[in-house]
């Protein structure tokens, strides 16, 4: 167990480290020199000269690294070069954004899939499953984009409920409203995806011969299911989730688009138009390293669940 | 006398007079009545609908989908404009047949990209699980760190975006789960007798995985490959969504789309029509994968 702790907490540390390597060459190859974007094409070359001594940016690519990479464990991610901004502020501020999306969004896919996933699975076979089935189906094939286009239609246009953009913070009495439609639009998509993981789960259980036991000494099908199934069924379900949710800490940028949400997607999507090389490495750093823990996490809440790998290690 | 003896011909096999329902020998299925699987079906049919869109629009479509008509603009839909017509006076029937062809490239070469590095990767990961497997599992941990999206934002960054980059970031970003597919299935096959009996003939290991593991795990390849053309569908439409994908003016769904959103309020069906045209390719790929699925795993049939 303590041995197989530790090799996660191994491979999660060797993962980060690489990943870190990754994104820092994978921007150095970015075009278009820092210094020219920062200064102007009319600087003279002792100006650029200058400006890349003073960032740093002549200096060989370990030492820039080790640099970067010691500004990433102090969380500080410098200074832009194109907005002139301290860039870890920003990414905070967006990363709360995209959190709270993606967090409620998550927990009305899991609220919505879970009772609806287990019905499909029980009712496997009689038309309120096969419908159950079908409609998850469609959901998972519409980009959420477009459930969040066709939301502002109905409910901000047509209706005039919500707003049909923009945001505010939790604290503000305003949050609700902004908040509803993209967590709708991102929340659908996910929940439909996750229906039909959990309806398979649960019918990959329903055989389990556990739950043979368990009806054969008297328990009803569903009972038998309530009491020893699910549980059971979370586990795989679990590693959706995290799958889910590592997903949408990008995917939730075309919502946050639709919405003109400042999120961190959309933060990204910015500093790429504007050759922001600095603040692009450190979004995705950021959104790499979360999707590293997350599946760090899954992996971790597996070994501590599952008694079958639990006792193995 | 045949080796391969029925329970009937065995002379201790019970002589009743009404035919007792054999026990199925586990090696030899019952051959099984084939019922057209509705997903399969179904799936083919609107990949062939999007397939034979393309094709047509190679040659013939009602309007040139670039060809912008001042006066044309904003029409709703009509005899002359059956989806209507976009801001700039295009008909929205004609990007959308010719926005399958981006679609249809965008999903092949990306799915073909992320097979051809993720499978040789997961074979070679499920025939050398004690060294070699956990390194490049490892790897593919570090890759499965991009989702396909990030990446292709991050090489719209570094080569300036367009369908191409869009491609290889799919790709790219897919190879983690064909490389997961390819050695969970090559560990099944693994422990076969035709893999003892041909390491027992001295093959290289190549020739093994080409003959007997490849062979072996192709139903799941398949399936996967199907599935992954449906996230590369939708991943395409969202980065041309973001204006990181195809560039204009060449017609994509994802860019009507977005190019829709002004219009909201007064044209909604400018994306009514590419948003139906996205969800049918998708939904079509899905299907088709849930239906190979159903027939390639046994485990999963019956569903």
């Amino acid at each position: 167990m303590v041995i197989r702790l530790l090799k996660l907490a191994g491979s999660f540390l060797a993962t980060v480290l690489v990943s870190t390597v990754v994104v820092f060459l994978l921007l150095r190859v970015m075009p278009g020199d820092p210094a020219t974007v920062a200064l102007g094409i009319e600087a003279t070359p002792e100006q650029l000269a200058a400006w890349r001594a003073e960032h740093g940016v002549d200096a060989p690519l370990v030492v820039q690294y080790v640099e970067w990479l010691g500004g990433l464990l102090t969380g500080n991610f410098g200074v832009s070069y194109v907005t002139g901004q301290d860039i870890t502020p920003v990414i905070a501020d967006r990363l709360q954004v995209t959190l709270i999306l993606v967090g409620l969004a998550m927990v009305l896919a899991i609220v919505v899939a879970v009772p609806l996933g287990t019905l499909a699975a029980m009712r496997q076979g009689h038309p309120s499953g096969s419908v159950i089935s079908g409609v998850s189906q469609i959901g998972v094939a519409v980009p959420s984009f477009l459930v969040g286009m066709l939301l502002i239609v109905f409910f901000a246009i047509e209706l005039g409920w919500f707003p049909a953009g923009g945001w505010a913070p939790p604290s503000d009495p305003e949050f609700l409203q902004h908040v509803t439609l993209p967590v709708i639009a991102l929340g659908t998509v996910q929940a439909s995806i996750l229906t039909r993981y959990v309806r398979s789960a649960v019918l990959e259980i329903q055989r389990e011969d556990f739950l043979r036991t368990a009806r054969s000494k008297g328990l009803t099908a569903n009972l038998a299911l309530v009491r020893h199934g699910l549980r059971n069924a979370g586990i795989p379900v679990l590693t959706v989730v995290g799958v889910q949710m590592a997903g949408l800490l990008v995917g939730a940028v075309v919502v946050e688009r639709v919405f003109t949400i400042p999120g961190l997607g959309s933060y990204l999507v910015d500093s790429v138009g504007n050759r922001d090389l600095l603040a692009v490495q450190a979004i995705v750093v950021v959104l790499v390293v979360s999707i590293v823990l997350i599946n760090f996490l899954v992996d971790l809440a597996y070994t501590l669940l599952d008694p079958r790998i639990r006792r193995a290690a | 006398m045949s080796l391969l003896v029925t329970p009937a011909e065995r002379a201790d096999a019970p002589q009743a007079e009404t035919p007792v329902p054999r026990s199925p020998d586990p090696a030899r299925p019952r051959p099984r009545r084939r019922t057209p699987n509705a997903q399969l079906v179904v799936g083919a049919v609107l990949i062939a609908a999007i397939a034979a869109m393309a094709l047509v629009s190679v040659f013939w479509t009602p309007y040139d989908p670039t060809h912008a008509v001042a006066a044309d603009r904003l029409q709703h839909p009509s005899a002359a404009h059956p989806m209507g017509t976009d801001r700039y006076g295009r008909d929205v029937l004609s990007g959308i047949m010719a926005g399958a062809q981006i679609t249809l490239l965008v999903g092949t070469v990306s799915v073909l990209i992320g097979a051809a590095i993720g499978v040789p990767f997961g074979i070679l990961a499920g025939m050398r699980p004690k060294r070699l497997g956990p390194v490049i599992m490892g790897g593919s941990d570090v890759v499965m760190a991009f989702p396909g999206l990030l990446l292709a934002i991050v090489f719209g960054a570094v080569f300036g975006g367009g369908t191409l980059s869009a491609m290889i970031a799919l790709g790219i970003g897919s190879a983690p789960a064909f490389a997961r597919v390819a050695r969970s299935g090559t560990l099944q096959v693994m422990s076969m007798d035709y893999i003892f009996a041909a390491r027992a003939a001295n093959r290289p290991g190549l020739s093994i995985a080409v003959r007997h593991v490849l062979p072996n795990i192709s139903g799941m390849l398949i399936v996967q490959c199907s599935v992954n053309f449906a996230i590369a569908v939708l991943a395409e439409a969202g980065l041309s969504f973001l204006g990181l994908g195809t560039l204009p003016p060449t017609p994509s769904w994802g860019r009507m789309l977005l190019d829709s959103q002004q219009f909201l309020a007064t044209n909604a069906y400018l994306a009514v029509f590419p948003g139906a045209a996205i969800a049918i390719a998708v939904l079509g790929f899905n299907l088709l994968g849930d239906g190979l699925r159903d027939r390639f795993d046994p485990k999963m049939r019956t569903r």
